[in-house]
């Protein structure tokens, strides 16, 4: 299925988790259990040591996750033991991409990520301008490149992005790095509004935390949701939470079947809040005249 | 450079969409301003940092050393510069221009705390409130320099994250950045970032070659055979190179820190070195393509130095490429040396030395020293050579006495009694 094709039934739902956070058996676990709470599309993150369009929340993911060893060939692995049917994005820096395979260039990359089953890209410090290689590269191989518009982009510099963009675009809902929030921003509105003219599906994210928030953002006009910190946050909390009762038992390792369980459970159940959510603000739009 | 920022394949805008905006405008005034002298910037820029910074600084011989290298060795004295550090000529001109752009607040990275000394003195004169993000670790090396910028009127916000040591700083200010972008200037303390900072940041550095220049014609009848800078991000590099680029005469020597050593732990993705002209490959950090320190993946590695100053993975993106092209020569100098230049310096010519500028020194005595061996290094220096003293060791005092407490530095002297308890 293509990145576009997963907007086709209704609002689609893109979960964010850093791979490999905070290790590789319980990250797959966690992954699958964003599929079986609703995910139309998933979003999975490579971990690059300056990750700096993140929050603190993905900021210590990406620490966990570079410290359970995480690097871009073990990602590519990932994506293969995963157990999921709905698409992949990869969502990395551009030097991980850049510097995979033997000469420097992304089309190693790429060809690789297309190999395991990767439908598409988002590289927060790649913009339009930039991106021509990359681009080409996803032609290529068939993949989509997914571009973040924000608060501020305008005019010629939106145009030229929507030139290269394919699959969805990321609305990014607020200035500022990820991060859940617990109010939906009022930069959304006027984004969408900027992007009503465009013939591609536009996903929402920065800063989503609840089906509330879902529902809304829905309503006021998007195609689909990300949510990567309110999710990531779970992780988080079951990562200290299992560590603090491995040090309390003197047990070893954190990677304890039962905490992973249960944080996947967790995981999913807030995804189909959010995924409920979405739904339930796609009912309360006007029908789009443009769109069958 | 071409017109959208690129130095060969260096160079370029790799940065968050939330900022393509602020970098445009940032291009703009920066052509409109800094290029064009629109509503007299660039006189007003230099008028202050005349009668504010202290400028033009002096080009001094150095008659001892120029006895112990049998050449003639002069100093460009940037220590004399208000703030004692090369750093107020771009953290003036960059607040002053956010000021011609109608900024309201300014941010800034800092490493050795002399970039953030710099924007703090210069906020508190052009009347801009500002915080710096500095490494936890870095506040702990260089405690007076956070003392100035407090002092200043600036917030000190620590970086906690990874080593908490330049790179980690940028990171954090250009996520301040992308927050709030719309009333926010980042000022940076280098030459590197996307376009137009290293072009902009050179240009406002460019002060030093420009007036050592115009003082070599004086002294010596004649352009310098060589200059020598330290290089780190390579700002300091960059306005003592500027104007000798097109100079062919003048050979243009960088020296890296060359940490203990230049061998990489792959493994702990560390660089126990910050020497990325030499040891580096190319890759994207922090809004450019340059040369970094990475690991086989592309991630950044830990870079080390002890100096702070040039405690970073990256190279500004243009003298990555003027290394690249053989205009520069990219050499290193590793702690021991750099500390041993550092006394040296002092006792010698009655300059303490930023540990960052002692690396200079060091180059010096590595090639033209009683010990350097016979060498076509020592013949390319030349018979007159210019030296940048990028800083004023006086940040570094309890930090050098410590490092030279846990080494053998035969011309130090003892102060083991002032040691341990610092």
């Amino acid at each position: 299925m293509s990145l576009e094709d997963a907007f086709a039934d209704g609002p689609a739902f893109i979960p964010y988790l850093a791979a490999g956070d905070p290790d590789y058996e319980s990250s797959l676990k966690y992954v699958e259990a964003l599929e079986r709470g609703g995910a139309d599309i998933i979003e999975l993150g490579l971990p690059f040591s300056e990750p700096i369009a993140e929050g603190p929340t993905i900021q210590n993911a990406v620490v966990r996750s570079l410290e359970g060893g995480m690097t871009p060939t073990r990602f590519f692995e990932f994506v293969e033991d995963l157990d999921v049917s709905v698409p992949l994005v990869c969502m990395t820096y551009y030097n991980l991409i850049y510097r995979y395979g033997d000469d420097p260039g992304p089309r190693p990359f790429v060809e690789k990520a297309a190999e395991v089953g990767i439908e598409g890209f988002v590289v927060p410090d790649l913009p339009a301008e930039e991106a021509g290689p990359l681009r080409e590269a996803c032609d290529e191989f068939g993949l989509d490149l997914v571009f973040i518009v924000a608060p501020t982009t305008r005019g010629e510099r939106l145009d030229r992005m929507m030139e290269q963009v394919s699959g969805y675009v990321y609305v990014q809902a607020r200035l500022g790095t990820t991060g859940a929030q617990s109010s939906v921003s009022d930069q959304t509105g006027s984004s969408l509004e900027r992007l009503a003219d465009y013939d591609v599906p536009k996903a929402v994210g920065f800063g989503i935390s609840s089906g509330d928030h879902a529902e809304r953002i829905v309503a006021s006009g998007a195609d689909g949701i990300i949510v990567g910190s309110a999710l990531v946050d779970i992780v988080a909390e079951g990562t200290s939470a299992a560590r603090q009762t491995a040090s309390d038992d003197v047990a070893d390792g954190h990677e304890n079947g039962d905490d992973a369980e249960t944080v996947a459970d967790r995981l999913e159940t807030l995804a189909r809040e959010l995924k409920e959510g979405a739904v339930a603000g796609a009912s309360q739009r006007p029908p789009h005249p443009e769109r069958t | 450079m071409s017109a959208d920022g690129k130095f060969g394949d260096y160079g370029g805008q790799y940065v968050p969409e939330a900022l393509m905006p602020a970098i445009e405008e940032l291009t703009d005034a920066y052509e409109r301003y800094v290029l064009d002298n629109e509503d007299g910037f660039m006189d007003d820029f230099r008028a202050r940092l005349r009668d504010f910074g202290g400028r033009p600084t002096p080009l001094q011989r150095a008659d001892r050393l120029s006895e112990r290298y049998d050449r003639e060795v002069y100093l460009k004295r940037e220590d004399l510069l208000h703030g004692g550090a090369h750093k107020l000529n771009n953290a003036l001109g960059q607040v002053l221009l956010a000021k011609y752009m109608g900024k309201e607040r300014i941010i800034a990275e800092t490493g050795a705390g002399q970039h953030g000394t710099a924007t703090a003195m210069a906020c508190a004169h052009l009347d801009m409130p500002c915080e710096i993000y500095m490494g936890e670790r870095d506040i702990n090396r260089q405690r007076p320099n956070v003392f100035r910028m407090k002092l200043n009127g600036s917030e000190v916000n620590p970086v906690t994250v990874g080593r908490g040591t330049l790179k980690e700083a940028i990171s954090e200010t250009m996520r301040d950045w992308a927050t709030n972008v719309e009333d926010t200037h980042y000022v940076i303390g280098s030459v590197v970032g996307p376009h137009p900072f290293p072009s902009m940041v050179r240009d406002f550095q460019s002060v030093i070659s420009e007036e050592a220049r115009t003082q070599a014609r004086e002294k010596l009848g004649r352009l310098p055979d060589a200059v020598v800078a330290c290089a780190g991000g390579g700002s300091n590099t960059m306005g003592a190179f500027a104007e000798f680029v097109d100079d062919e005469e003048t050979a243009l020597y960088a020296v890296e820190a060359g940490g203990s050593t230049l061998e990489v732990d792959e493994e702990a993705g560390v660089a126990p070195n910050s020497a990325s002209l030499t040891t580096g490959s190319e890759g994207i950090l922090h809004g450019a393509r340059t040369r970094l320190l990475q690991d086989r993946d592309g991630q950044i590695m830990e870079s080390h130095s002890v100096s702070s100053g040039l405690d970073y993975a990256g190279v500004g993106p243009e003298l990555a490429y003027l290394v690249d092209t053989g205009r520069v020569t990219a050499v290193n100098v590793d702690d021991d040396e750099a500390l041993t230049a550092f006394h040296r310096l002092s006792q010698m010519e009655g300059i303490i030395p930023a540990l960052e500028s002692a690396h200079a020194f060091g180059y010096l005595e590595s090639v033209v020293g009683p010990d350097a061996p016979d060498s076509a290094e020592a013949d390319a220096l030349g018979e007159y050579v210019v030296v940048n003293v990028s800083g004023r060791g006086d940040k570094d005092l309890e930090s050098a006495i410590e490092e030279t407490y846990e080494r053998d530095i035969d011309i130090a002297p003892n102060m083991d009694e002032f040691t341990g308890g610092l």
